[in-house]
């Protein structure tokens, strides 16, 4: 019985949320003292299984195979299952990428299990593993247990565990070659592109003014545009507003768009939805102007004010330019 | 094209939670519902690849009895028919039991095409689609943000991170998870809200289906979560809360 943490690469580099998974799958192995084992997939695989094998790891899986060039869902499916009935782990930690919730939920399936998704944090009591999700869009908190058999399967959240607490040390590497046929593969995935040429950089701002679905209209976004005017910042907004055509898909800020980290965001009628907060939590002063004081939002600002946004913006906007003279 | 959309009832968005006395649950008496918003957008595209191509758009919903408020609008927006599994206790599955009981009606119905959100507002774990899939023994794609009908199946595009798609082909009868944005939701006309009353909606149960789910993972405990950062509410009238804000960016946290 053995921890596997399944990492995630795209041409020879890796996701970034690997080293977060393997953080927290090194701090698990300490707490359960159990050994832990990585794993990584593709057509080819070396060098990056020989940068691994320079982490704190018992071993360290290279699985390679031509048809595992591109992911699919099948193919990567079929491989982790035979390495997972080789390696027969009793906890399997993925980051919680896209890519991880377009597979995992169909491999754990595939062996009977529910996945723990989205995991923010985790304990252990005595010998088992309580993980804690969020519910409710943030709202709430659940303390989850595995009721069955291991293998278990949980993912985490991005963010939820520091990538810089990666331990270094030194582990073998076992290559493992998955019997895959092409007529298993369901799909056909054809080359990645992107939308426009990003005209607008939002990371190299220094302040940014974000809108959310507290806006209510496309005629009120001029609000927001005058506070970011007065600021010197760009504006960008939450998912909904783009999706919306209130503002273009380029200034969207979370998992769907841009990370940032500027001096200062100020989130204006933002709920702040997980998906929203991994693109901005990262900001060095934080400020949520929003009125529900409930609102998720206010568990990462610094500053808050509950209040009604078409009366604290205009007043803002006063305060700021008083301040600027 | 037979194209089933899976939704699912959830609290308004705007909703204040309070947790019920046992720490097991939220308090559900005063809370008000809807759809899932990624569903709307499910339910959308289900409606507008019917307009494009014929055929027949059927909602599917498990939930308590109040969900049926919820089909009866996604009727009134234009589905055809709905199949409601109705039970009370369904929050205490897990997706791949819930999984288990909306594949049941499925493979009666055989659709050509499974469409559903990418994740619900209440649970958020982003899975049921992908399991239904696996359940059925059916190809899916998720974070659907396209799709459309050619020779042999469908293309559609798939969002990826950081600005990213990908177009991926595949074959037919399929799941495909929708993501938000996908297009614009219409609103129920009158008449489709009239038209509505007279549509089929198919009541059935777990024991029905001869389902009874087991879950693989438990709820222990569900509580609001603990503050991690220290956050400065800055009280007043909106003017006065806007100055004090100025003046701490400006001497405290020094970033205007």
């Amino acid at each position: 019985m053995s921890i596997l943490a399944v990492l995630e690469q795209r041409a020879g580099a890796w996701h970034r949320m690997s080293w977060e998974t393997l953080a927290a799958a090194q701090q698990l192995s300490a707490e359960l003292k159990q050994p832990v084992s990585a794993m990584v997939m593709g057509a080819e695989v070396s060098a990056l299984a020989a940068e691994l094998a320079g982490k704190q790891l018992e071993r360290v899986y290279a699985v390679e195979h031509e048809l595992l060039k591109d992911y699919t869902p099948d193919a990567y499916t079929a491989a982790l299952r035979q390495l997972i009935a080789k390696v027969n782990p009793r906890l399997v930690l993925f980051p919680h990428t896209y890519q991880v919730r377009d597979f995992a939920p169909k491999l754990a399936t595939a062996l009977e299990r529910v996945m723990v998704s989205d995991v923010v944090s985790h304990r252990v009591d005595g010998d088992s593993v309580v993980l804690v999700r969020q519910l409710f869009q943030g709202k709430m908190n659940v303390d989850v247990r595995f009721a069955g058999d291991a293998p278990h399967f949980a993912s985490f959240q991005a963010g939820a565990y520091r990538a810089d607490k990666v331990a270094a040390g030194s582990a073998a590497v076992e290559k493992f070659t998955p019997e895959l046929a092409p007529s298993e593969i369901r799909t056909r995935p054809l080359e990645w592109f992107r939308e426009s040429q990003r005209a607008v950089d939002l990371t190299a701002a220094e302040i940014i003014v974000s809108v959310g679905r507290g806006i209510k209209e496309a005629e009120n976004i001029p609000i927001v545009q005058q506070l970011a005017d007065a600021l010197g910042a760009e504006l960008a907004a939450s998912r909904p507003i783009c999706d919306n055509g209130w503002l273009p898909m380029e200034r969207q800020v979370g998992s769907s768009g841009q990370t940032v980290a500027p001096k200062l965001y100020l989130a204006v009628g933002i709920s702040g939805a997980i998906q929203h907060l991994v693109g901005m939590k990262g900001a060095k002063t934080i400020v949520a102007i929003n009125k529900d004081p409930e609102a998720p939002i206010f568990e990462v600002a610094d500053y808050g004010i509950v209040g009604d946004l078409f009366q604290v913006v205009p007043a803002l906007i006063e305060e700021i330019k008083k301040a600027k003279g | 094209m037979k194209i089933v959309v899976a939704i699912k009832q959830v609290p308004a968005r705007d909703s204040l939670l309070r947790l019920d006395q046992a720490g097991g649950w939220i308090q559900e008496s005063d809370l008000s519902y809807e759809i899932n918003e990624p569903d709307a957008y499910a339910l959308e595209e289900g409606l507008q690849l019917k307009e494009k191509h014929g055929g027949e758009v059927v909602v599917l919903c498990a939930g308590p009895a109040r969900a049926a408020q919820t089909i009866r609008e996604a009727l009134a927006k234009g589905a055809d028919r709905a199949i409601h599994i109705e039970d009370e206790n369904l929050r205490a599955l897990d997706p791949l039991a819930l999984a288990r009981l909306l594949a049941a009606p499925l493979k009666a119905e055989n659709p050509d095409l499974i469409l559903t959100g990418l994740q619900s507002d209440d649970l958020g774990y982003g899975q049921t689609g992908v399991i239904l899939a696996e359940v059925l023994g059916l190809p899916h794609a998720t974070l659907i943000m396209q799709v459309d009908k050619q020779d042999g199946g469908i293309r559609v595009k798939r969002e990826l991170e950081d600005g990213w798609f990908q177009r991926v082909d595949m074959p037919l009868p399929a799941l495909l998870t929708i993501q938000s944005g996908i297009n614009k939701l219409r609103y129920a006309t009158l008449m489709g809200i009239k038209k509505a009353k007279t549509k089929e909606m198919k009541r059935t149960t777990s024991a029905e289906l001869g389902i009874a789910p087991q879950s693989t993972i438990r709820f222990e405990r569900v509580y609001l979560p603990e503050k991690t950062k220290h956050t400065q509410i800055l009280e007043g009238s909106p003017k006065e809360a806007a100055a004090k804000l100025v003046e701490k960016l400006k001497f405290e946290a020094r970033v205007i």
